[in-house]
């Protein structure tokens, strides 16, 4: 992974004399309120329902045993025992107090982690792939272009107070696992018929309240413009972006109002005056950045020994065999596999994970992954490069850990927002909504038999659950005062990206498990052979889940 | 305009702003006053008022740069304002006077001109701060030095630091 060197860690220090700082200045009554906010979100500090929240940056979701003990210890000492994993790959605090926190960044710097841009009006943590550099349906591995976007947009001077919040994602592989249609700039990395790297810039896309889909306005950008252009983008959306309605603040507004031709063509004007300056990428500069994601340690292995043996390990351990079916994948290099250790056993807030539990994961990661760990958009931990020979023992330790959930991908591996328990910003809860759920569907068969179902739950319209990208999405809303639930069908996060659709009137939330229950019903009985959820709805449209959920009911 | 900060001090300032709706004669302007005039009464005599040494420009949040484009070389003051520090156009906008139009003259931040923004002004091209009233200046001149490094280029450092690694 990125190394720091002695100009990321001055760059952090600085940060963190300057934060202190701004929190004395407001504490000391200096700063006010609203002067105090924009500073204290650009360094991911909500104030919630209860207590502010501390969002620590993991760029690309990609960071060390170190520092996962550091975190750890955050949630120890500054927290109640645990943090949460987000689908933007960070970590979040829940319980930190607002004095406490320039003393959490400086124990965050010690292992090069920081807050800057989790939140605030800014160009926030660039995502991609949670299995960047080690899946087998990879172009290129995506990271390395992720670490020149975190420079070049960190502290950007003059992106710093955008009309709104600014969500790049990175696409390299043939199934699409970072939802670049759904960002506000998608880049698709492709190679060219040469093989050279070439860019595909999508932008407008985002969820909250209006879904949109990401459109292409620059196809084959090579790869040494990709700075300039991203800079020509931004420099046009900083002066034409709504700034009179936050709800009409983003991006995909913009484009949208522009429509994404004439967009382009401001952004292609603009990037005429700026293409070719000294931002533009050099070969050294890209190698020595590409130096740090090189995985060099991988041993040669037999494969197809492996895989024997695995198979005689099934017969004895048939839970073995489930979770290798459905949280192991496959590897580029022979005799390796993918581990995603699965957050969301029933009963536990989806993506939380304790101190203890942090601390032995960075274990697993030092004993079997090389010392490297990755956050997953879908709120899970991935340990990358797990030699087959270690799957078992590594089984067994997550058992003892309960991180060994072989849900990964099905209705119960829900993505969830903190919502109404946490959230000021929430109009309902959604992590008893999850549960509620997990309970009801708690036979794993039975969710097999389903096949791979997204559930996603949203507590407010911000849409950080990916309620409209769900293949089933759940939003809570609030009438009159009370808390209801609106169920949509359909939507896609991948490359045939879709966005759901509402079924009807919302529920209570009582009512909410019998509901999805009648929607896995009507799947079950109108699907054809292996089938899945969201294709036979493609096929059969909204109409029989509608009729079987309203007319039944009423 | 009482705190002015350029080149890291305190300075006086004998420029007076004109504001939007003032009723000032423009064609009685006195070669001794020092007059910073919205864009659109600047614009009602643009070939004349570019060429005066005490003739500036002030551009609101929503007043892009481009009316100054052809103007750039004898403007002695150009003013930008940020009616809230959060409306951050005015950056685009310093950036495209200092590297689209090569403008060289004084460039100064107007409003609600904060300590914690004045390392992103600097960086964006503007050389004078008229820091708000109610502010300790000396506070904001420590701000313009709470970085000494900075990964991406701007009108400061043009090279980025990947290039000086």
């Amino acid at each position: 992974m990125y190394k720091y060197d002695q100009y990321d860690h001055q760059l952090l220090k600085e940060r963190i004399a300057q934060y202190r700082g701004q929190t004395q200045r407001y504490l000391d009554g200096e700063l006010s309120e609203e002067e105090f906010l924009p500073l204290r979100l650009q360094n991911g500090l909500y104030i919630q329902r209860l207590a502010p929240m501390l969002r620590v940056a993991v760029p690309y979701g990609l960071y060390s045993s170190a520092q996962m003990r550091k975190l750890a210890h955050i949630a120890r000492h500054y927290d109640k025992g645990y943090a949460h994993v987000s689908t933007r790959q960070n970590f979040q605090f829940n319980w930190p107090r607002l004095e406490d926190v320039p003393d959490i960044l400086q124990e965050l710097s010690e292992v090069g982690m920081h807050a800057i841009q989790t939140s605030g009006n800014c160009i926030r943590n660039t995502t991609t792939d949670e299995y960047a550099g080690v899946a087998v349906d990879e172009i290129e591995d995506p990271r390395p272009w992720c670490e020149l976007v975190r420079q070049w947009s960190t502290f950007h001077p003059e992106f710093a107070l955008l009309p709104r919040k600014f969500k790049i994602a990175f696409c390299a592989s043939d199934q699409d696992r970072a939802a670049f249609l759904f960002h506000d700039i998608g880049v698709e990395l492709i190679h060219n018929d040469e093989g050279h790297t070439r860019f595909n810039i999508f932008v407008g896309g985002g969820l909250g309240r209006t879904p949109i889909i990401g459109q292409l306005i620059k196809p084959g950008l090579h790869w040494q413009h990709l700075i300039t252009y991203l800079e020509a983008i931004l420099r046009v959306y900083n002066q034409l972006g709504r700034r009179d309605n936050k709800y009409k603040a983003r991006i995909k507004i913009l484009v949208k109002a522009m429509k994404p031709e004439n967009f382009a063509a401001r952004v292609e004007q603009e990037w005429q005056h700026i293409k070719d300056n000294e931002s533009t990428l050099t070969e050294d500069a890209v190698d020595a950045v590409k130096k740090f994601f090189i995985e060099s340690q991988y041993q040669s292995l037999d494969d197809s020994a492996c895989n024997r043996e695995l198979a005689s390990y099934r017969i004895e351990e048939k839970h073995f065999g489930a979770w290798l079916d459905k949280n192991v994948r496959p590897h580029k290099q022979a005799g390796y596999a993918i581990v995603t250790l699965a957050l969301k056993p029933t009963g536990i807030a989806p993506g939380d994970v304790t101190d203890v539990q942090m601390d032995s994961i960075a274990d697993l990661a030092d004993k079997y992954s090389g010392g490297l760990l990755r956050n997953t958009h879908k709120q899970n931990i991935v340990l990358a490069d797990v030699k087959k020979t270690d799957l078992l023992a590594l089984w067994k330790e997550c058992v003892a850990l309960n991180l060994a959930t072989p849900n990964l991908g099905y209705l119960s591996d829900t993505i969830c927002c903190p919502g109404g328990d946490y959230c000021a910003l929430a109009n309902a809860k959604s992590i008893p909504i999850a549960e509620a759920i997990q309970r009801r569907f708690s036979d794993l068969d039975y969710l097999y038999d389903l096949g791979p179902i997204d559930l996603n739950i949203s507590g407010c319209m911000n849409a950080c659950g990916h309620h409209h990208v769900g293949h089933i999405g759940i939003l809570g809303v609030d009438k009159k005062g009370r808390e209801f639930y609106q169920v949509s069908l359909g939507g896609e996060m991948g490359r045939d990206a879709s966005i759901g659709k509402i079924l009807g009137p919302s529920f209570s939330q009582k009512e909410i498990p019998e509901i999805i229950e009648k929607l896995l019903d009507t799947y079950v009985a109108l699907r054809h052979p292996e089938e899945s959820f969201v294709d036979t709805y493609r096929r059969v449209g909204i109409a029989p889940f509608k009729e079987n959920v309203y007319v039944k009911a009423g | 305009m009482s705190k002015l900060v350029k080149d890291q001090q305190l300075v006086n300032d004998q420029w007076q702003l004109v504001e939007k709706d003032s009723t000032i004669d423009l064609d009685s302007i006195a070669d001794s006053d020092f007059l910073l005039l919205p864009l659109g009464k600047w614009l009602s005599s643009a070939d004349d008022f570019s060429q005066k040494k005490n003739i500036g420009v002030w551009l609101d949040s929503d007043e892009a740069p481009e009316p100054l484009a052809g103007f750039c070389k004898s403007i002695p003051l150009i003013a930008i304002n940020f009616p809230v520090f959060s409306d951050g156009r005015g950056y685009s906008y310093a950036r495209t006077l200092r590297e689209h139009y090569h403008y060289e003259g004084e460039l100064r931040a107007i409003g609600d001109i904060l300590r914690d923004q004045m390392h992103f002004y600097q960086r964006c091209g503007f050389s004078s701060f008229a820091i708000r009233d109610d502010r300790d200046s000396s506070s904001a001149i420590e701000g313009l030095n709470d970085f000494s490094v900075s990964y991406q280029a701007a009108y400061d450092t043009p090279t980025p630091l990947f290039r000086r690694r």
